[in-house]
């Protein structure tokens, strides 16, 4: 791998070089909280941050999109695909659980057996900087999903906080080229050194993981148990965890028609909610919290390996740094587990 | 902040001891610092979890609907000028619950903390009366509890129970405040000024419904944001599907909102939900004198009808 370096001092010029270029999101502060959003100009841009409070999967999966637009009159139909050609776009500061989730989206979206071309359209121009966390909060649970504080994966380039410099670590041929056009100097020896010490530092900080073997295998057998329900008691059935989460990516898709004018929208939907499995004929199939939040889980944690070899979560936290209820994610996988463990259910 | 967490407990594993409560709804602590979280105890080895502290802000009267069986619930001021409303709107009947009310000081925000320490990762958090001592890796801060109290709690003049089977504590002194100066300096301001806030706040919202799902009153069994036959609302977060959605749902909370700010709080991406519903509370005390949630017996204004009713709306035709 190659490591180039960057002062910190010079990350305005290089983030302004680059709007020049292509389109830019970074993390920005808006209306107190801290979110990804597109940039005209490296000011206001913030790199000491937590993460944001939600989460950049927008930028591939928008909260509502216009698929077609169609019109009628009484001999003809008219249909128009909504499918804009997309600019040139760098995800700049992202944590590396961010990066991961897109892995993640692609293997949804565009992988050999399902391609969706609204996604790929968006996701094919995605070129993602990550930032990675010297500041691992209390919420943190990447390394218990396969992930880290400096995980590369789903990462074009990497940046590494060393003080007063960043260490870029270039981990594709994406981000190869975009720091040659940038002409970065190659980190030194002494420079790769201290950020193996804040690599190693910051690991340290993270909670150790949960211990959870074979917690698929476990889950799958805890279908009918009893514990879901006590588990799930306070939850409010909202959508803060699926919305917030960079890996949730269910959706609806509507039609708004007036005047034989209309639109057919995608609409980010959630397993939270009544409606989510509201079936024609009145009946639902997970008509409570219990089923609904099993589902969450069940999805995360074992249908996502079957389907996609890939856990559903990357432990960004949102979901429990954000719980109106602190319904924490991790102290529910781990009751289960041991619940099972003892036979409970 | 005295501690009352004893005293609670002692009251639940009472009341679970001579059975007049199967479920006592109450707090434990959190997974988090700065943080409690709600919990239900049905064995008296468990009420050894109860808490009560300074973080113990969710309206636990959202769970009394679903509840099965005799309830005993720890309610402060607002919760129960909530417990009130669905008693009177039928919801819950008195004799099935037990409150156990908690005179209040304000609810802190975790969040206003959280951002007085910059992302610095939280070891411990001390309580020192009026104070919080916040420490961690690169931190050391203390926090000034009544600087970070939630905007409801600020403007609250209800922080004790209005009503309840067993007080638990001393009361607390009510907040002298002219309830309503934050609607009238909005109101001075020009309906363009207005436009531009409230859409803006609008423009925050992702439609999780964590507001609505988190408020006590908000208990349809089929929200009208939700129906698909007809469908009322439209689902994207463009201006006038999530406008429309914050408008209907405060006017279906006017006379009924008991102002605990469970919406705000419950909200992750900082809308100022309750602009909304503090304009219905002040027009409903204004045209019917009527303040929600203090009186069991008081007829809710708008699901009466009086001849002398205001009837400013009305147009001469």
């Amino acid at each position: 791998m190659d490591y180039k370096t960057i002062k910190k001092s010079e990350i305005t010029e290089f983030l302004d070089n680059l709007i020049k270029e292509y389109e830019i999101a970074a993390p920005i502060e808006k209306d107190d909280i801290v979110v990804f959003d597109k940039i005209k100009s490296s000011n206001g841009v913030i790199l000491e941050y937590s993460n944001s409070v939600k989460s950049p999967k927008k930028f591939v999966i928008p909260q509502f999109e216009t698929l077609i637009s169609y019109n009628t009159n009484e001999d003809t139909t008219n249909v128009k695909e909504h499918l804009d050609e997309q600019k040139q776009f760098i995800l700049f500061g992202a944590r590396p659980c961010d990066a991961r989730s897109f892995l993640f989206l692609d293997k949804v979206f565009s992988d050999e057996k399902n391609r969706d071309i609204y996604y790929k359209n968006r996701r094919d121009v995605v070129l993602i900087i990550s930032l990675g966390c010297t500041q691992p909060q209390e919420t943190c649970f990447c390394t218990t999903t396969g992930g880290g504080p400096f995980s590369s994966e789903g990462s074009d380039l990497l940046l590494v906080d060393i003080g007063d410099d960043y260490i870029i670590q270039v981990i594709t041929d994406k981000g190869a080229e975009l720091v040659k056009k940038l002409g970065l100097k190659n980190a030194q020896k002494d420079e790769l050194a201290e950020m193996d010490r804040v690599i190693k530092k910051s690991e340290a900080k993270i909670e150790p993981d949960l211990e959870l073997n074979n917690l698929k295998d476990k889950l799958d057998n805890s279908f009918d148990g009893s514990d879901w329900e006590t588990l799930t008691e306070k939850c409010l059935s909202c959508g803060v965890c699926t919305y917030l989460c960079p890996t949730c990516h269910c959706f609806d898709i509507v039609d708004e028609e007036k005047n034989r004018k209309g639109e057919r929208i995608r609409i980010w939907d959630s397993c939270q909610f009544p409606h989510f499995t509201m079936q024609a004929s009145g009946f639902n199939p997970r008509p409570t919290y219990k089923e609904r939040y099993r589902q969450r889980i069940m999805h995360k944690f074992s249908y996502c390996i079957d389907n996609y070899n890939m856990v559903g979560c990357v432990g960004c936290g949102r979901c429990i740094s954000e719980c109106p209820v602190n319904l924490d994610i991790r102290q529910v996988l781990t009751s289960l587990y041991y619940s099972m463990l003892s036979g409970r259910t | 902040m005295a501690d009352l967490s004893s005293s609670i407990r002692e009251e639940a594993k009472k009341l679970l001891k001579k059975g007049e409560a199967d479920v006592i709804i109450g707090f434990e602590k959190g997974s988090l610092p700065l943080c409690a979280t709600p919990c239900f105890i049905r064995n008296e080895a468990d009420v050894e979890k109860l808490i009560w502290n300074e973080f113990c802000g969710n309206n636990l009267s959202r769970y009394l609907i679903k509840a099965k069986g005799k309830v005993g619930i720890i309610a402060k001021g607002c919760d129960t000028r909530a417990i009130v409303e669905l008693i009177k709107e039928k919801q819950v009947q008195r004799e099935q619950i037990v409150i156990i009310g908690v005179p209040c000081e304000g609810m802190v925000d975790r969040k206003q903390i959280m951002m007085r320490c910059q992302g610095n990762k939280i070891t411990n958090v001390e309580d020192r009366d009026e104070r919080l001592l916040i420490t961690g890796d690169l931190l050391n801060v203390a926090v000034k509890k009544d600087e970070c109290l939630y905007p409801g709690c600020q403007v609250c003049t209800n922080r004790n129970p209005v009503m309840y089977d067993v007080l638990i504590g001393s009361t607390s002194e009510e907040q002298q405040t002219d309830e309503f100066t934050d609607v009238t300096n909005f109101d001075g301001k020009s309906s363009e000024e207005r436009w531009e806030y409230i859409t803006h706040e609008i423009s925050k919202c992702i439609r999780c419904y964590a507001c609505r799902n988190a408020c006590p009153l908000c208990y349809c069994k089929e929200c009208f944001v939700d129906t698909t036959q007809p469908q009322w609302v439209g689902k994207t977060t463009g201006q006038t599907d999530t406008l429309l959605f914050h408008i209907m749902r405060s006017i279906h909370l006017a006379g009924r909102c008991v102002e605990c700010g469970a919406c705000e709080r419950a909200c992750p991406v900082t809308v100022d939900i309750r602009k909304l519903n503090r304009k219905m509370s002040a027009d409903v005390k204004k045209l019917f004198d009527y303040k929600t949630g203090l009186d069991i017996d008081q007829p809710a204004p708008l699901s009466t009808f009086k001849p002398d009713d205001s009837e400013e709306f009305m147009l001469d035709i």
